[in-house]
């Protein structure tokens, strides 16, 4: 098996957004944040991507405003590289090869030409340096770094733990229960550590930090909960602290608002933002119920904005009102995803459980959420230990008009709760409506759920733990709302248990696998077609062949076996000793993938069932498992005509690693064009209202409205009442000669009438 | 192990009273401090804390305030006199009254030569401090309602008094008024500083900086709902420390915004919670913080950073229990005499004949039993008292008399009045650890010591007959120790004193030899074990086994113990707390790991340990949790999730 270096495993789409502290921009209009590998630069007002900053190769560790050009931002990766991108026009100006995977990256105004990253000591991969990185001045768009000078050893790799002090005079970070601060004029630093109460139960490890703008303070947080100000640091003995406490978990996060009225911000786990006035301790001011834990705060540089990361992958804007003012939706990732991934055939959205008790619709092409829709319909309680409704399964029938999904709550001492919904897609309102719920449609869990594929019927399977499989039918109205759901058949096979079920490509056949013994039935009269058994070890997943390969069946079994039979003849074709996690067939062409763990890590084959040799092949794709994975179609197909990514021009496999980090594999092809369009100069059309703008964007303007006038007569519109004649001789009339008010009035009313002959 | 049958007593309900002021004598390391009941203490802060002085209380005579002049300590109170104290005789030398209604405030001023007072009629009143006393000087302007609080500008020439309202500024040369005003407030304390910046704390919960000169307020900072009941500032201006009724203390520094700047400002720091209740009295001694309050206890909180490493004066100190004896025992009578500020009561101990293994808890036959309750004649409070090992004696003293009673038990109870002697207050008052010996009379009676010069010497007053006291002197000089003794007892039979100061250290003296024993000077050549030395509260009590002639038991507030002398002392690598690892032991191997000091922690907050006749203990706990809950209730606060 052949190692193919043009394929990359990526992140794209769904990853991150509150993986770091996100930058507002000098003029508060947009926000940067590192996404996967790359930067994502948003509008603050309309929420939009604004431009997608491509070129890291590894995860975006840390984005900041380059203090000597306030259109400049530095990103950094753990790749070993930092990159100046001009964030308005979305170009890559420089690349600065640092060499080291970098955690964190911090600049100060007082600092030029000096960037401060984060990067592991030289022997120790545990134990962590700030160093100062001296920016060589050349032109080149590539530059090695080559001087690099420790600063503090051992620090933290949290970049909130590290802040700069008043004006960039010294800068200090926070690790366990030790504070250090380095003054740079004195080349000294000073450690200040904390006594340790966790012999009393209480953790009061630093978690953050953060340094007033103006005056010699630094504000600590702590693990349980409080806060600490820091004062006099600048000797070792007469130092001194206040504390502060209103939250109840640790501190997650801390900042400072510039100068003027100097503000202090801290979030945790409470998802309340709390403002403490500065030296006014105990007035503070909430912004509660924000959704979920916050993790970062960040301030824009005239303090006219602020913004939360949230654990729910959530980017929250707020103005200095402290109200809510925009919401920025990732990707919402749980600990675990309970549901599959599945795409929605209608809107070719990503489909999987977000909030508790939602199902969320992602769009992976514009890296957006679309929409959250309610399942369970029942108030989430923010407690823990609280067993709640939870979905587990959902599934679309081929074109999208039906949504089933099942969800579940287990009790402690009750008995389990099942219901199956059956949602109907509404034309109208472009969304699911709740058509039918089955309580209890099984007396145990539910293990797979499928829709018939094919046309005629609209057919459910569920197969369930009691030995069971149930087929729902449709019985179809005139009106779709008014369509009902039954159960046609219940069937089982000498009460094993079903694991999983699969229609073929047409429907006509529909295969269970019930333990070690795979039945294949015929959907139509519901007659036992043929049994095939291959021990040991029962069927963990099945599959169709599709297309050219519709004739093989594929089963996985626990005993690490990979099975193809073929069906014309009921006999094994070929079968391979690997342990299959996963296997996921490509809607759109004949190809399998099948996610193989082997000691730790995770491999990838993609195959045809036709022939038991991989296209291709990656071996240690990631660490853990792959639950996960599903090909998504592309909006636009790929022209590769290298053999080994063929496979990859009409659909793109994304698959969860254990991490819950939504991977995907990109090639040579998409990425030269990804960059392309990067490079067009892109112009943004809400430029800054100068003097120079209204003189010649003015006249750009009206140009353009004229030619859009000429292509398009659609665009024609009723004229606004400021062109009307009436008021323009109101207005250009000196105010000397004009009638009497009262004369103009009436007259001025009727202008503004719209006649009925004209309405029409 | 089983070796002694204890009776666990816990009847003993003393309750001690609220802290009320505090004053401390920076030149001499004294902190005086006075309770609600009017009794003052003095702390020996450069003695570990130790209690040295005790001067009880008086009815109707509740202290306000306390300052020191030089070495000698004033009160006043609501009841209108300033007193001054006699702190050789322990015991109020005079009483002035001040003719201005009852005194909220007592202050003196920096140099030394006059006293301040804030009177509820609204003068504040000078008195000129002379040798022999204090002396009227003149009234300063008089204010509409009460004087709550006066504070002394460092130079003299200036005093702030909070009032209702209000706080003024006073010259003390011509009399003339400036004022600041405040809303609705009663100003409970303010503080001038030597930069004409006045703190003042108030009844709204504020701590207020303010401008002298002008009469401007510069910062408010909001501590709590209720009220800030204490301010008190550092010597060298740099913080202050307000208590509240929240009992937290916070503190205030002076420190620069910017560390390159010069220009400094108060910034609230740091907040210690360490009472439960008001704080009410409230010191900063430069290394401490000393408070005290409704919850009776006195906590001296370090402050860490002005520590260059451990040692005893960097760890947290609270003081619960008077660091003297308030129960006595007779020993073959088996009767229990507790001693409260206004009576005293007589209590059988119980009796049982079970057997059972160690740790077990008997059945009682006879229920403990309260004998007598005697109330103290007079307005004076009970100082000391004592009761003969037969339980046929019975005495005790106030500041102005002694009485000694004869008392019968057996069958019927009967009390008669022996003797009432007004005159040897002198001998009894002092500093006074109440010792208890035995020289084949019937009675043993306190023993007074009086810190001479040079030496410790060690009078005996022992009554021989019903109507009839000698006094003995014996004319055997101790060899003088730095840190005042906090219990001694002079042993049955080899007549040894033993003697434990308030530094932990342990002597040995023989009155017949007049030196000190061989085991005391083993001891001290080798010297004690650092987790003795380090303990935090001073022996009280020191008694001996009339079985075994080699063992001394001790107790302090903590523990008990029972020092073997026959066995090795134990050297700084031993582990000294070796009960729990000789238990372990099987008995061929405990002989070796054996030494001196046998500690026992089974019993806490311990008031008395003794030994009766029968090789039983008697053990009168108290504990601290008993004491809060018969606190009042403190001010209600807003707790976390509830």
């Amino acid at each position: 098996m052949v190692e193919h270096t043009g394929i990359r495993v990526v992140h794209r789409g769904g990853s991150k957004i509150n993986f770091r502290e996100p930058v507002i921009t000098s003029d508060s209009r947009f926000l940067l944040c590192g996404s996967g590998e790359s930067v994502k630069v948003y509008s603050t007002s309309t929420e939009e991507c604004v431009h997608d900053l491509q070129g890291h190769t590894d995860l975006v560790t840390g984005v900041v405003l380059n203090p000597s050009n306030h259109l400049q931002a530095y990103s950094c990766s753990a790749d070993g590289t930092v990159r100046l991108w001009d964030f308005t026009d979305g170009i890559l100006i420089k690349t600065f090869i640092i060499r080291y995977h970098i955690f964190s990256i911090h600049v100060s105004e007082k600092h030029v030409g000096v960037l401060f990253v984060v990067v592991p000591m030289a022997n120790e991969k545990e134990l962590f340096q700030l160093v100062a990185v001296h920016l060589p001045r050349s032109g080149d768009p590539e530059v090695e770094v080559g001087e690099l000078s420790a600063v503090l050893c051992d620090v933290s790799p949290n970049p909130g733990a590290v802040s700069f002090g008043t004006g960039g005079e010294y800068i200090a970070a926070a690790k366990g229960l030790q504070l250090e601060v380095f003054f740079f004029k004195k080349q000294k630093s000073y450690r200040f550590s904390l006594k340790s109460g966790m012999n009393k139960g209480i953790n009061n490890s630093f978690t953050c930090i953060s340094c007033h703008p103006k005056e010699d303070c630094i504000a600590t947080g702590h693990a349980d909960g409080k806060i600490r100000l820091w004062r006099n640091f600048n000797q070792k003995k007469e130092y001194t602290y206040s504390t502060l406490h209103w939250h109840h978990n640790a501190v997650n996060t801390l900042r400072f608002t510039p100068e003027g009225s100097t503000n202090l911000l801290s979030g945790g786990i409470e998802s309340v933002l709390v403002q403490w006035r500065y030296t006014q301790e105990n007035q503070k001011d909430f912004l509660p119920r924000l959704g979920a834990a916050i993790t970062h705060i960040a301030v824009s540089p005239d303090g006219s904005l602020f913004c939360t990361s949230h654990a729910d992958n959530k980017i929250t804007i707020i103005l200095s009102s402290v109200k809510v003012s925009a919401i920025i939706q990732g990707l919402v990732k749980d600990d675990c995803v309970r549901t599959d991934l599945m795409i929605d055939p209608r809107s070719k959205a990503l489909v999987l459980n977000g909030k508790p008790g939602h199902l969320q619709f992602y769009s992976l092409h514009r890296d957006k959420q679309l929409y959250n829709l309610d399942i369970v319909q029942q108030e989430y309680i923010h407690e823990q230990g609280v067993d709640q409704f939870q979905v587990v399964k959902a599934a679309f029938d081929t074109h999208g008009d039906w949504l089933a999904t099942v969800e579940e709550r287990r009790q402690k001492s009750s008995e389990l709760e099942i219901n199956l919904k059956l949602w109907s897609y509404d034309e109208q309102t472009q969304s699911f409506v709740l058509n039918t719920t089955v309580t209890a449609p099984h007396e145990d869990q539910i293990t797979a759920m499928c829709f018939s594929p094919s046309p005629e019927t609209t057919l459910l399977v569920t197969t369930s733990l009691d030995g069971h499989f149930k087929a729902w039918l449709c019985q179809l109205a005139k009106k779709i709302e008014s369509a009902s759901w039954s159960c046609d058949f219940v069937g089982g096979y000498h009460l094993l248990k079903p694991g999983c079920c699969c229609f073929s490509a047409d429907g006509s056949l529909l295969a269970f696998g019930f333990q070690e013994v795979v039945t294949v039935w015929s959907p139509t009269s519901w007659e036992l077609l043929t049994t095939l058994s291959q021990p040991p070890g029962a069927v963990r997943d099945l599959c169709f062949g599709r297309l050219s390969c519709s004739k093989y069946l594929l089963g996985t079994s626990t005993k690490n076996q990979l099975c193809c039979w073929n069906l014309l003849t009921c006999s094994l074709e070929w079968n391979t000793p690997m342990d299959v996690s996963l296997l996921q067939a490509d809607p759109f062409s004949e190809n399998m993938a099948a996610f193989c763990s082997q000691s730790g890590s995770t491999d990838l084959f993609v195959f045809k069932p036709s022939e038991p040799r991989p296209l291709f092949s990656k071996k240690a794709l990631c660490t853990g498992k792959v639950e996960r994975a599903i090909f998504a179609p592309r909006d636009q197909m790929l022209e590769s005509s290298e053999e080994y990514s063929q496979w990859l021009n009409r659909s793109q496999l994304y698959f969860l690693t254990q991490h819950m980090d939504l991977m995907t594999f990109s090639t040579k092809t998409e990425e030269d064009r990804l960059l392309a369009s990067s490079k067009q100069l892109m112009v943004d059309d809400s430029v800054a209202i100068t003097p120079f703008y209204l003189l010649l964007g003015r006249h750009k303007q009206q140009q353009q409205e004229k030619q859009e006038l000429l292509t398009n007569p659609l665009a024609e519109r009723t004229p606004l009442p400021q062109g009307s004649i009436a008021i323009k001789e109101l207005l250009d009339t000196p105010a000397h000669v004009l009638p009497s008010a009262s004369f103009l009035c009436s007259m001025f009313v009727r202008s503004l009438l719209v006649s009925s002959s004209s309405a029409r | 192990m089983g070796e002694f049958k204890v009776h666990r007593v816990r009847f003993f309900e003393y309750m001690p009273t609220a802290i009320r002021a505090m004053s401390f004598n920076a030149h001499t390391e004294r902190l005086a401090l006075a309770r609600v009941d009017g009794s003052v203490e003095v702390f020996n802060f450069a003695d570990r804390y130790f209690q040295e002085k005790v001067i009880p209380g008086k009815d109707a005579h509740s202290i306000e305030a306390l300052c020191w002049v030089g070495g000698r300590l004033f009160s006043a109170g609501l009841h209108g006199e300033i007193t001054e104290y006699d702190l050789e005789n322990l015991r109020p030398k005079y009483s002035l009254e001040a003719y201005g209604g009852p005194i909220w405030t007592i202050i003196s001023n920096p140099q030394g030569t006059h006293v301040a007072i804030g009177c509820e009629d609204g003068t504040v009143k000078l008195f000129e401090v002379l040798a022999e006393g204090v002396q009227f000087e003149r009234n300063l302007d008089r204010q509409k309602g009460r004087i709550i609080s006066l504070s002394w500008h460092p130079s003299g020439t200036r005093i702030a008094a909070g009032m209702m309202d209000m706080i003024r500024v006073f010259d003390v040369l011509t009399g003339d008024v400036g004022g600041c005003k405040s809303r609705e407030t009663v100003v409970w304390t303010v503080v001038f500083l030597s930069d004409h910046t006045i703190f003042s704390s108030d009844s709204a919960g504020k701590v207020q900086v303010w401008d002298g000169h002008t009469g401007t307020l510069v910062k408010t900072h909001q501590l709590t709902k209720w009220d800030v009941l204490a301010l008190s500032v550092s010597k060298d201006e740099s913080s202050v420390v307000a208590g509240t009724s929240e009992g937290t203390v916070v503190q205030f520094q002076f420190i620069a915004p910017n560390l390159q700047q010069q220009e400094k400002e108060w910034v609230r720091t740091r907040t210690f919670k360490n009472h439960t209740h008001d704080v009410r009295a409230l010191v900063e001694i430069g290394t401490a913080i000393v408070s005290g309050g409704m919850d009776t206890q006195l906590v001296v909180r370090p402050l860490l950073e002005k520590f260059e490493e451990k040692c005893f004066a960097s760890g947290l100190r609270r003081i619960h229990f008077p660091h003297r004896n308030l129960v006595s025992c007779a020993q073959k009578a088996r009767l229990l005499l507790l001693q409260f500020p206004g009576q005293l009561e007589l209590w059988r101990l119980g009796e049982s004949d079970g057997h059972g293994k160690p740790g077990d808890i008997l059945p009682l036959k006879t229920k403990p039993e309260k004998l007598l309750y005697l109330k103290r004649k007079g307005k004076d409070h009970i100082c000391c008292s004592a009761l003969s090992s037969c339980g046929g004696w019975l005495a005790y003293s106030t500041v102005s008399s002694v009485r000694l009673y004869r008392l019968q038990t057996d069958n019927n109870i009967s009390i008669t009045k022996v003797l009432q002697s007004p005159g040897c207050l002198g001998m009894w008052s002092l500093p006074v650890r109440t010792m208890t010996t035995e020289l084949g009379l019937a009675l043993h009676l306190p023993v007074t010591l009086k810190e001479t010069q040079s030496k410790l010497c060690i009078t005996l007053a022992i009554p021989f007959s019903h109507n009839h006291v000698s006094l003995f002197q014996l004319h055997c000089m101790v060899p003088m120790y730095s840190s005042c003794p906090s219990a001694m007892g002079i042993h049955p039979t080899t007549n040894n004193l033993t003697m434990v100061h308030a530094d932990q250290q342990i002597f040995e003296f023989s009155i017949a030899e007049k030196q000190y024993t061989v085991w005391s000077r083993k001891l001290q050549m080798q010297g004690l074990h650092n987790l003795w030395l380090n303990r935090d509260t001073p022996v009280t009590h020191v008694t001996f086994n009339p079985k075994n002639p080699d063992q001394i038991l001790l107790h302090d507030m903590y523990m008990f113990c029972i020092i073997d002398q026959s066995l090795p002392l134990p050297d700084q690598k031993t582990q000294f707390y070796n009960q729990m690892t000789l238990r372990s032991l099987s008995e061929q191997e405990r002989p070796s790991h054996l030494h001196a000091f046998k500690v026992c922690k089974s019993f806490q907050d311990l008031m008395c340990m003794r030994l009766l006749d029968d090789q039983s203990l008697v053990v009168v706990e108290r504990p601290l949790m008993a004491i809060n809950s018969q606190l009042p209730a403190p001010v209600r606060q807003k707790k976390f999730a509830t």
